[in-house]
């Protein structure tokens, strides 16, 4: 296949593309309990700038370092948080995939354009996706997942998860 | 000096009480009102915060910000002083320095090559004398009349303020005592920081001061903690301002009541929020490492007119205002830890940013709340929004969190700012 790299199988790679579908699907649909299903119980989803990656700086804009605490974040978002009302539409460009460890490390662009409830849209952010995942119990799993936002400066909040 | 366009914008509107209890809807939407603050808050008798020394710990090091809407570079010179500049070629009136942040021993226009020194002296000007007597500038023109606009600086503890105004008093007399303790405080020893976070909202950046001033809507906006037990509007808490009442800090210490002793008379009856029954998964991101002589564990400071110096347990930042137009302002954060800290509490602190920021748990709220009153207050300028929360007349400090009081002292100073006599007509 034109473009995989050495190492991952077609059916690899396809299973990985079909795995970022189902996330952004997901994500899009607002079913984020379900989202959360994608990750492995000690996961690390975290959404950065590349403001800070670029100055070797810390601090991210969102940081759950289990399942527990992703999970706590979209009961926050489901019974605490107040937020924009507004559907997400995730463009998940195409996915690279490698080998790494016992998995595999894949990445790949996004753009989020957010609507909102009379029918107007704007781009919310782009950025990448650099993932590692994990065969668990014969199903892939995210066991980190990094969103590099280039948009760094967020129009009015980030609630729902890119 | 002849008057900014818009001047007499202001006598379109009126505030009817002197103790800025009603605040017309005109001052957060008018494009001349905007124009004037540039002139009369930003360029004014005020320090406006500029950036951290740790941020440009280096001869060279230099960042660009923005003071009001005006594009500024702060660095450090080769003798180690701090200088502010306004990011704007004397030549042509380009960018001078394009890069967010660096390390340069002069700022160079792309577009003609004039160059500056860290000082904001104008030192080079390619073909200033032609070629062979050909072109070039006239011989009567003087390099040094033609520097970059300079702010003065002065620091507290590391935190670097601006003036572009002569009169401004000195820092330490603008902050007053009870301000002067906060940021010594906050940077009682060397920080270091963790990274920033940005956040652009869509409405008047007057919003969002008035926001950081209504200690009122924490409890009932912010349902996180509310949610999950944490905290109460009838916690422990208030608000302490300065003599002129236009800095304020918001504060609340731990050991207040609890969500149960509160009950259902707590004040949330007939609402439907407040339930206080349901635990996080993992409530370490509520823990709270005491790092300070006195018991706040919530103190978020707001010096007149750009600044939020934060603590939210662990989480410490500060927060710098970059109003961009009366309808947008960017919100810039410093996060920071202390160089000593060890490897566990910088985990601490990187976890615990999740409840500040534009999708901190306890601090998203803040713009769409912006945003809808910004959307609605659209066309009947001067209609008036309410400011009774903790009673009218003076402004004074406020034992209890259920008070928007220190908006008022925003405002007052804000009216004197501007050459608005309040409470003139009805």
């Amino acid at each position: 296949m034109t473009g995989t790299p050495r190492g991952v199988s077609p059916e690899m790679h396809l299973e990985v593309t079909m795995l970022f579908e189902e996330y952004g699907r997901l994500l899009d649909a607002d079913s984020l309990e379900e989202w959360t299903t994608l990750f492995v119980p000690d996961c690390r989803y975290e959404i950065m700038s590349r403001e800070n990656i670029e100055q070797n700086l810390p601090l991210s804009l969102m940081l759950c370092d289990s399942r527990d605490m992703l999970d706590d974040r979209v009961y926050s978002l489901r019974e605490a948080n107040v937020f924009n009302i507004h559907y997400d539409c995730h463009l998940i460009g195409p996915v690279r995939v490698t080998p790494q460890g016992d998995g595999w490390a894949a990445t790949a662009a996004y753009s989020l354009f957010q609507s909102i409830q009379a029918g107007e849209t704007r781009l919310f952010s782009v950025g990448r996706y650099h993932a590692e995942l994990r065969r668990v119990d014969n199903v892939l799993r995210i066991v980190r997942m990094r969103v590099v936002v280039d948009t760094g400066a967020i129009l009015t909040l980030l609630a729902t998860p890119i | 000096m002849t008057a900014p366009a818009g001047a007499d914008a202001l006598s379109c509107y009126t505030f009817p009480a002197a103790d800025c209890s009603r605040i017309p809807y005109g001052m957060y939407r008018d494009p001349d009102v905007f124009e004037l603050e540039q002139e009369r808050i930003f360029r004014g008798p005020i320090w406006n915060y500029l950036a951290l020394e740790a941020e440009i710990p280096d001869p060279g090091d230099y960042r660009l910000i923005a003071v009001g809407d005006t594009p500024v570079i702060v660095n450090r010179a080769r003798d180690g002083s701090l200088h502010a500049l306004v990011n704007r070629c004397s030549h042509r009136g380009a960018e001078v320095q394009r890069n967010l942040h660096g390390n340069t021993k002069v700022h160079t226009c792309c577009y003609h090559q004039w160059s500056f020194d860290l000082t904001g002296k104008l030192i080079g000007v390619p073909f200033q004398k032609g070629i062979k007597g050909v072109g070039g500038l006239p011989a009567d023109f003087d390099k040094a009349c033609h520097n970059l606009q300079r702010l003065r600086v002065e620091t507290m503890n590391g935190a670097i303020f601006g003036t572009f105004c002569d009169e401004t008093p000195p820092l330490e007399d603008y902050l007053g005592p009870v301000f002067s303790h906060q940021v010594r405080r906050l940077f009682h020893k060397p920080v270091r920081v963790l990274g920033y976070q940005r956040q652009r909202i869509f409405g008047n950046w007057k919003l969002y001061t008035d926001n950081l001033r209504d200690p009122n809507h924490g409890g009932l906006l912010h349902m996180f903690q509310i949610t999950f037990g944490i905290a109460r509007l009838s916690g422990t808490g208030g608000a302490r301002v300065d003599a002129d009442g236009k800095h304020n800090l918001s504060w609340a210490s731990q050991g207040g009541r609890t969500a149960q002793e509160d009950g259902a008379e707590g004040g949330y009856a007939g609402t439907d929020r407040g339930d206080m029954n349901i635990r996080l998964k993992d409530p370490s991101l509520l823990r709270y490492h005491k790092e300070f002589p006195d018991d706040l564990t919530l103190a978020v400071t707001s010096l007149f007119a750009n600044a939020a110096l934060q603590q939210i347990g662990n989480t410490l930042a500060v927060r710098q205002l970059r109003p961009r137009s009366a309808d947008e302002f960017e919100i810039v954060s410093t996060f920071f830890g202390y160089e000593d800290d060890d490897e566990a509490m910088t985990r601490h602190r990187l976890r615990k940013a999740n409840l500040a920021g534009p999708a901190g748990l306890v601090s998203m709220e803040d713009g769409e709340a912006v945003e809808l009153v910004h959307r609605a207050i659209v066309r009947d300028m001067d209609k008036h929004s309410i400011v009774e929360f903790g009673g009218r007349g003076p402004v004074v400090d406020q034992e209890n969190l259920i008070s928007d009081v220190p908006m008022r002292g925003f405002w007052i100073y804000y009216c004197k700012l501007m050459g608005i006599r309040a409470g003139e007509t009805a």
